[in-house]
């Protein structure tokens, strides 16, 4: 048997007796301050008000620090709260103020049971004040942790959207960038193509520029390393849409594109890899089309 | 030290097929061979089809740069033919462009790419035009 926490237990049992007075006063509470009827059900907001004064019960009835295992049944819970008020589109700051919402009615309950001893009261006060603001810190943590988690997951997914590679004519590719390219998007620009000139057998690939902003040098350099690749697998390669910013940076930083093939537009670019590939563009007579019709 | 990587006579080309990982000896015992059989061959051409090849390191690479070298100082053009991306990469990342070897993407497209350049090498050697 652990040693319990005399103070901690007093909590436990003021929180188990006052729990209904405790959970109503909580409730009126947030009426003035964080309920957001529009985000949420009243009866869903009751049902995770009394999880959570079930479980600080549990919690503070076997005592010890907030990393204990006592406290893993309402850790579950606050990062269950916290993440479904990210989904539903709570501020931070309103998840965290629900939290620290319970103060007052936790309070008066300590008040009204322990009206006899000041001392005691005051004790009270303070374990219950260092949990419960532990508890906020917590909930903010988990709050904000699971909206990275859908940065991160939107970001994986733009990685993937944004890397197309399309297939312009018998062996000719076109991979058209759009965005900032950093080394992450670059890598998985470089594999795709690689990737899709094996799959298809393509001798020519365009990588079109237009909708890159920027370019530095880190950028050039992961660019020409895809030239190079390419160019080892057997594959042209030509980069197009330079815009006239872009020209004059790569100038400036010295970098050295004289080895690849430039062109102003997709159209040149494309024009040209027809014509490595061995075919060619003949506009019909307007006679021989009225003939035809 | 057995093994051996074979050299097939295609023409006046020859076809070399790499289907094992390449380690040191073997390269260069791929190095003699090759050259051995061009000059007592007269080969025009030579390709080496790497596409069964995934791991290659810096050695290997200056090894594929070599064998052009040696080829071409013999009178043969060299064409390295199916590069998987995987080792494309890991080339350039080694700082390994090749700057010296002929690519093309499988054999059937480097054989095209020798002829075409032998029949232009024979044109500048004879001065005709067509």
């Amino acid at each position: 048997m652990p040693t319990v926490n005399p103070q901690t237990s007093v909590l436990e049992a003021i929180i188990a007796k006052r729990k209904r007075e405790v959970l109503e006063e909580w409730l009126r509470e947030m009426v003035g301050s964080t309920r957001r009827n529009d985000l949420m059900k009243e009866s869903e907001l009751q049902r995770q008000c009394s999880d959570i004064l079930d479980s600080l019960a549990v919690a503070t009835a076997n005592g010890g620090a907030m990393d204990s295992t006592a406290y893993d049944s309402i850790r579950e819970k606050l990062t269950e709260i916290s993440r479904s008020r990210a989904a539903q589109g709570f501020t931070a700051r309103e998840t965290a103020t629900f939290i620290f919402s319970i103060k007052r009615p936790l309070f008066n309950a300590i008040r009204a049971e322990l009206s006899n001893d000041p001392g005691a009261v005051a004790t009270e006060m303070w374990t219950a004040t260092e949990l419960i603001d532990g508890l906020g810190l917590y909930t903010t943590d988990a709050f904000i942790k699971s909206r990275e988690e859908t940065i991160r997951r939107q970001q994986e997914e733009m990685l993937e959207l944004s890397t197309p590679v399309i297939k312009l004519w018998e062996g000719i590719l076109a991979l058209p960038l759009i965005g900032t390219l950093d080394s992450a998007r670059t890598q998985v620009v470089m594999e795709s193509l690689l990737e899709s000139i094996v799959q298809t057998n393509s001798q020519v690939a365009i990588i079109d520029i237009t909708g890159v902003p920027t370019v530095d040098t880190v950028v050039a350099q992961h660019l020409l390393k895809t030239v190079t690749a390419a160019r080892l697998m057997g594959a042209d390669c030509i980069i197009s849409g330079v815009r006239p910013q872009i020209a004059q940076t790569i100038v400036h930083l010295g970098i050295n594109l004289l080895d690849v093939t430039t062109k102003a537009t997709l159209a040149d670019a494309f024009i040209l890899a027809i014509k490595r590939a061995g075919f060619t563009f003949v506009r019909q007579q307007k006679k021989e089309v009225k003939h035809e019709d | 030290m057995d093994e051996k990587i074979p050299i097939l006579r295609m023409g006046e080309f020859l076809l070399v097929t790499i289907q094992v990982d390449m380690h040191d000896r073997l390269a260069m015992t791929l190095q003699d061979d090759l050259t051995n059989r061009i000059s007592k061959t007269g080969a025009k051409g030579v390709l080496i089809d790497i596409s069964s090849l995934e791991i290659v390191d810096s050695f290997i690479g200056r090894m594929l740069a070599n064998i052009a070298s040696m080829s071409r100082v013999l009178d043969a053009d060299t064409v390295v033919v199916g590069m998987q991306p995987a080792v494309a990469i890991t080339l350039v990342e080694l700082g390994m462009s090749l700057p010296g070897v002929r690519t093309a993407l499988n054999v059937d497209a480097g054989m095209a790419l020798l002829r075409k350049s032998l029949e232009a090498n024979e044109e500048a050697e004879y001065g005709r035009r067509f």
